[in-house]
């Protein structure tokens, strides 16, 4: 569905003497995400998530490197492939001048949606997100959490057949979170294809088929959760030693046992879940087997 | 490029002016009051012109000016949209193009343009000055606000701050509007001052605007000026529209 070949993203700075330089926010990325799967892109802060997301919906311009959507070049066939694409972005973008009903109305015309279907999305959409009683207000006046389920409104109402998630669920109460949780999993069952980026380890774990993670611009490994967990071992041990807090990766839980009842009462045995995965492969851990 | 595409970035910027349209009536009117008041009769009463009265040689520059400022002014808002709001994002992510985009921000400043130039007609016929209406006013207008407007757009999209954009204010369109044969003759500057003031568009549009409400013939040498000004205007704003998610 979406291959990414090569891409790289290089932005103009501006060094600590005033000189003028390059970063490279995203390095030589090559992946490919299925028809229909919910995909997730972790990584830690500045790993370079928003900018590929950017490129992969066309705001930005990749430096080098191609993407294609069902084969065709996404550079090519811009606008076509655009319709077809829902976007959520990280940070609040709605028309300050604009109430919430005429945020979405606008979205519908700038994606060609005739009168009346337009109408009856934006409402059914409103209902959804519990937003019909603000229909009128000025954007400025939500709530956090309800700016961000108009976010996820206003991606929506084309219709799109691809899905990009920019840290969706940030700020928004268990609940609701939930909520939008079970919807991405409607979605998907629908036939939407998803990729989301989280911070949320629980949120990765729950609704991803497969997982990228990123690290400095460049992709450490791909995988299933569950797979990524089995290779850096099933069982985690705990210690807590004098030098603070570090684990231990074991296949079997019979010698993840051992090995902490042979250490002492501070060591405790436990599943091996996708935080410790991320931890290893972006932080001061040693990797993948 | 397609029309439904440029009616839906017009339709944004016309239901944000409609909200608001009898306030923005209302401070449209202040500008050309104290302009016609102050120049037309306070100053005017004691300059001598060889023909007609200095209100009457004032008016279209009032009018050319008043459509340079309508033209930036009109347009401006789109760099809150780029840098503080974002919302310029959902235009970008959209399947329109951007010369869609473009022609529709330039045709809501364009309106904005003409209603006040038509206050300021107004406003010169109840202070008695004796000017020509030709329907040729309309598109001569038009072109001077498109010219800033791309000017106004182009700034937009590469200034990242609000103080910036008054500069280009303070720097550009200020000394153009006392410049640019808005309220006496190009004639009456430096001969240097005068070749360089002569290749801007706001001359022009004066020089084309006092033209026809004389009455006399329109000009199409400075037609042409006026017209390769809006063309490039438009291509570099393209460019810089195209560039204003990079940085
Ligand atoms: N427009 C830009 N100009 C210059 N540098 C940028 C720009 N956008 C992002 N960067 C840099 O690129 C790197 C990646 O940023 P990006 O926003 O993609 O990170 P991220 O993974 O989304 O982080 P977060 O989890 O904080 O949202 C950062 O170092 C950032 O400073
Ligand atoms: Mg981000």
């Amino acid at each position: 569905m979406i291959e990414i070949l090569n891409v790289m993203k290089k932005f103009k700075s501006v060094g600590k003497n005033g000189e003028k330089n390059f970063k490279t926010a995203v390095n030589d990325i090559t992946l490919s995400i299925e028809r229909n799967e919910i995909f997730g892109i972790l990584g830690p802060n500045g790993a370079g998530k928003t900018t590929m997301i950017k490129m992969l919906t066309g705001q930005l311009e990749p430096t080098s490197g191609q993407i294609f959507y069902d084969g065709k070049s996404f550079d090519k066939n811009k606008s076509e492939i655009k319709k077809m694409l829902g976007v959520v972005p990280q940070h609040i973008n709605f028309d300050r001048e604009l109430n919430v009903e005429e945020n979405l109305e606008l979205h519908g015309r700038l994606y060609g949606m005739e009168k009346s279907e337009r109408r009856s999305r934006i409402n059914e959409l409103l209902n959804y997100m519990e937003l019909s009683d603000c229909k009128n207000y000025n954007v400025g006046k939500l709530s956090g959490g309800m700016k961000r389920r108009l976010l996820i409104a206003r991606a929506l109402i084309h219709r799109p057949q691809i899905l990009f998630l920019d840290e969706p669920t940030v700020a928004l109460d268990p609940q609701v979170r939930r909520k939008i949780w079970n919807l991405i999993e409607d979605l998907s069952k629908d036939g939407v294809t998803i990729v989301l980026t989280t911070h949320y380890i629980e949120e990765a774990e729950s609704l991803c088929r497969r997982t990228a993670i990123i690290n400095g611009g460049k992709l450490t490994a791909t995988d299933t959760p569950k797979n990524f967990c089995d290779r850096l071992g099933r069982f985690t041990v705990d210690c807590e030693g004098t030098a603070g807090r570090s684990c231990k990766f074991f296949d079997d839980e019979d010698s993840a046992k051992n090995f902490a009842s042979a250490s002492g009462e501070n060591f405790k045995v436990r599943r091996t879940n996708l935080e410790d995965v991320f931890v290893e492969l972006t932080g001061r851990g040693s990797g993948l087997k | 490029m397609n029309f439904r595409d440029i009616g839906t970035v017009f339709w944004r910027d016309w239901i944000v002016l409609k909200r608001r349209l009898t306030k923005f009536i209302f401070s449209r009117m202040v500008a050309p009051l104290l302009y016609l008041t102050a120049f037309g009769l306070g100053l005017g009463r004691s300059v001598q012109m060889s023909s007609g009265s200095y209100l009457d040689f004032i008016v279209p520059g009032i009018l050319a000016l008043n459509s340079m400022n309508m033209g930036f002014h009109g347009i401006i808002p789109v760099h809150a949209e780029r840098v503080y709001h974002k919302s310029l994002e959902e235009y970008v992510l959209s399947p329109i193009s951007a010369e869609s985009f473009l022609i529709g921000k330039i045709s809501g400043a364009v309106l904005k343009s003409l209603i006040s130039s038509a206050i300021i007609i107004l406003f010169a016929e109840i202070f008695g000055a004796d000017i020509n209406l030709s329907l040729m006013l309309l598109p001569v207008l038009a072109i001077n606000s498109i010219i800033f407007a791309e000017i106004g757009f182009f700034a937009a999209m590469k200034l990242s701050s609000y103080e910036e954009m008054a500069q280009v204010n303070t720097y550009i369109l200020l000394p153009m509007s006392f410049l640019c044969g808005t309220f006496f003759s190009t004639a009456a500057l430096p001969e240097i001052l005068r070749f360089f003031v002569e290749c801007l568009p706001l001359t022009h549009a004066s020089l084309i605007l006092r033209s026809l409400t004389a009455g006399e013939e329109f000009l199409p040498g400075s037609s042409a000026i006026l017209a390769g000004y809006a063309i490039a205007g438009f291509f570099l704003s393209l460019y810089a529209l195209k560039k204003s998610q990079d940085d």
